[in-house]
């Protein structure tokens, strides 16, 4: 590999694990702070992308699309906790299992029904449309970097929220000691609505920003939902911060073990969790 | 009260009567010409999940073709029992025991997934059951676990692949990089490709690979970048497939290098690629404007039934029906009898929309390979990349 290979590799190393901490954002503020294990965050990935298809057919915009798309995830995913997830804060880990599990199902089958099984695809923004020549015969799609921006962007907002503000220290606060909380008269049970539905909008967000360059398929969520997982166990369930780390460590396994070891590709993102766990058993960045 | 339980009861004994009556007449003419024999179809395919839409051409061409027979096949009627295999190969073996045992169907049909497919041609070696495979491309189906009862009416991953080699070789490229996913059909695939691009002269320079559904091809673009192929040979198929082709496009490489697929790239993935698939070379036993009569009134006829445009899938599962057809014919309206049917169907030609082909010695089509090139939303066909290409079936011993 030479140098210029090698600058790029780290260029996509970045810009997948940016991609990956998108998604696992959400999954760590649910998981981390609620304490729910949520197996159908891969599908709110997917209704995310599969919202950026049908609504970008309709106004033929991808950036109007996400911003009609985001509040429409965050009331869908207030009204999924009203429904659904608010009974499940004080049962056991296996009933939620049992309950995110079906959803899966539930949304695979509904996407059938109304979409069908065929692969679509999602036009990138002229705006973003260009590539930028990085070498003589290979250049790097403009869309791809607006993407780490704006990974970065919210990594930088999501911490702003949850360290500096107001309902970032509740949020805080709830995860340690739900009933100290409600004993201090904060209304608990909106707290948790808006931090689920932050999450749901999360990973929509993230599929409807990967959709133009994933391309939009069944079966989509699941792919990400294993690799969010490994992500928030690196970076210590909860910590907004450590899921950023261990996106990006997630990244550059994967990038340089598919180029240098590829026999060995689909085990290292595995290999760096089993050796990160072993010397932190809590993760990279578990607080207290 | 007593008394009109008393006379429903003789009523019952009455019909019951009747009714065994009515079975022993039908019973009597067995071994005699009959009018209506039946045939159990048992079709084990995926409805649900990545590969539904697969499942649900390969029932409708199946059906259709049943259907201009009037219902009926080579004279049997023909009764269908349905299994969803969910393309989940640990669910197999139990699925396909269950037609096989419970519902006793004469021929499995099934199905897209290979892992599936190889557990299904187990049973039906086991169980003696007659297999009719319309899509599931392994090698082995037709190589080391050939069967005398096992057919297929779809293709094996070596035969596009190895039409394309040719291909490639003959369009002056010398040194080539192939891209696929790490397992069996990706595999089998490249191997295909590599054993006529060689032969024709040139040389595979490198063989990536990467886990299967992984669909992060940044690094791999970058590699090929910097090794500066000839061109790029890939096996993708479904969102992967549409992926890595804008991918390529994206990272500017489409321009300088060449890229070149087994059809599965292009087929049902065009409109996804938005553009980016245009021009692409891809081989596949179909096309999109084939100029026989049969492709032409079969592609009238499914789009007038089912309201869609028939693909390759379609294809293979009418084949599938013509081809059980043809082995049915042949007992002239007989007690079904698995033999004479298997044996039948090993000299049948098959007039296929895709083209009229034959069965090799292990049950695998020989038949042309099409190049094609994408225009629009089609794989327009460009010729015929190889004329009446048969497996090696390395490894049948039958």
């Amino acid at each position: 590999m030479d140098f210029v290979s090698f600058l790029i590799q780290v260029l996509n190393s970045l810009q997948y694990g940016l991609l990956l901490f998108l998604v696992a954002s959400g999954l760590t503020l649910v998981f981390g702070i609620m304490g729910i294990i949520n197996l159908a965050h891969g599908s709110f990935y997917m209704v995310g992308a599969y919202l950026a298809f049908a609504l970008t057919s309709l106004t033929g915009n991808l950036m109007l699309s996400i911003a009609l798309g985001i509040p429409l995830a965050f009331v869908f995913g207030a009204l999924l906790e009203w429904a659904l997830f608010s009974h499940l804060y004080k049962r056991d880990h296996l009933e939620q299992v049992l309950l995110t599990y079906g959803l899966i199902l539930i949304f695979e089958e509904l996407r059938s029904l109304m979409v069908g099984d065929d692969v679509h695809g999602v036009t990138i923004p002229e705006l973003f449309s260009a590539s930028i020549p990085l070498s003589d015969n290979l250049s790097y799609p403009v869309y791809r970097l607006v993407i780490s921006v704006v990974c970065l962007a919210l990594a930088g907002g999501l911490y702003f929220l949850i360290q500096k503000t107001r309902l970032g220290m509740m949020i805080r606060a709830g995860s340690h000691d739900r009933d100290m909380v409600k004993a201090l008269g904060i209304d608990i049970n909106l707290l948790y609505r808006t931090v689920f539905a932050l999450g749901v909008a999360l990973a929509a967000l993230a599929g409807m920003l990967a959709a133009p360059i994933s391309s939009v398929y069944p079966g989509m969520g699941s792919s990400v939902l294993i690799i969010s997982f490994v992500i928030v166990v690196i970076g210590g369930v909860g910590s907004v911060w450590g899921a950023l780390v261990a996106a990006l460590v997630i990244g550059f396994a994967d990038t340089f073990g598919k180029v240098l070891l590829p026999d060995l590709a689909g085990l290292m993102v595995y290999l760096v969790m089993a050796v990160v766990l072993l010397w932190r058993p809590e993760g990279i960045f578990k607080k207290g | 009260m007593k008394k009109t339980q008393q006379k429903r009861r003789t009523v019952m004994q009455v019909m019951l009567g009747a009714f065994a009556g009515v079975l022993a007449g039908a019973l009597v003419p067995l071994g005699a010409a009959q009018a209506a024999e039946k045939i159990k179809v048992g079709l084990m395919l995926p409805y649900t999940g990545t590969y539904a839409a697969l499942g649900t051409a390969i029932t409708n061409g199946f059906k259709q073709y049943v259907q201009e027979q009037g219902g009926k096949l080579g004279g049997y009627e023909v009764e269908y029992s349905v299994v969803d295999d969910e393309s989940d190969p640990s669910k197999a073996t139990e699925n396909a025991s269950k037609l096989v045992k419970r519902d006793s169907v004469d021929v499995l049909v099934g199905t897209v997934h290979s892992g599936v497919a190889l557990a299904m041609a187990k049973v039906a070696r086991d169980t003696k059951t007659l297999l009719v495979i319309p899509n599931a491309g392994a090698d082995e189906l037709t190589g080391p676990l050939c069967a005398p009862n096992v057919f297929r009416s779809s293709f094996s991953a070596w035969q596009p692949a190895y039409a394309m080699g040719k291909i490639v070789a003959e369009r002056g490229h010398k040194n080539v990089v192939t891209v696929t996913w790490k397992y069996s059909f990706g595999e089998q695939s490249v191997a295909g490709f590599k054993e006529a691009f060689e032969k024709a002269g040139g040389k595979v320079a490198k063989e990536l690979y990467l886990p299967f559904p992984n669909v992060e091809f940044q690094p791999f673009l970058t590699e090929i970048a910097s090794l500066k192929p000839d061109a790029v040979f890939v096996f993708f198929a479904g969102g992967g497939a549409v992926k890595f082709v804008k991918d390529y496009d994206a990272a500017g490489l489409k321009r300088t290098i060449p890229l070149y697929g087994s059809g599965f790239l292009t087929d049902g993935t065009i409109d996804a690629m938005g553009g980016s698939g245009e021009g692409l070379l891809t081989t596949l036993h179909y096309a999109d404007n084939l100029t026989n009569p049969k492709d032409q009134a079969f592609r009238k006829a499914y789009a007038l039934a089912y309201k869609a445009q028939p693909d390759v899938y379609a294809v293979q599962g009418y084949d599938a029906a013509q081809m059980l057809k043809t082995g049915l014919d042949a007992l002239k309206g007989a007690k079904f009898d698995k033999d004479a049917v298997a044996k039948a169907m090993e000299t049948a030609k098959i007039d296929s929309p895709r083209g009229a082909f034959t069965l090799s010695k292990a049950h695998n089509p020989v038949q042309d390979i099409y190049l094609r090139k994408v225009e629009g939303r089609d794989n327009k066909l460009v010729g015929v990349a190889e004329k009446a290409l048969a497996d090696p079936a390395r490894g049948c011993r039958m």
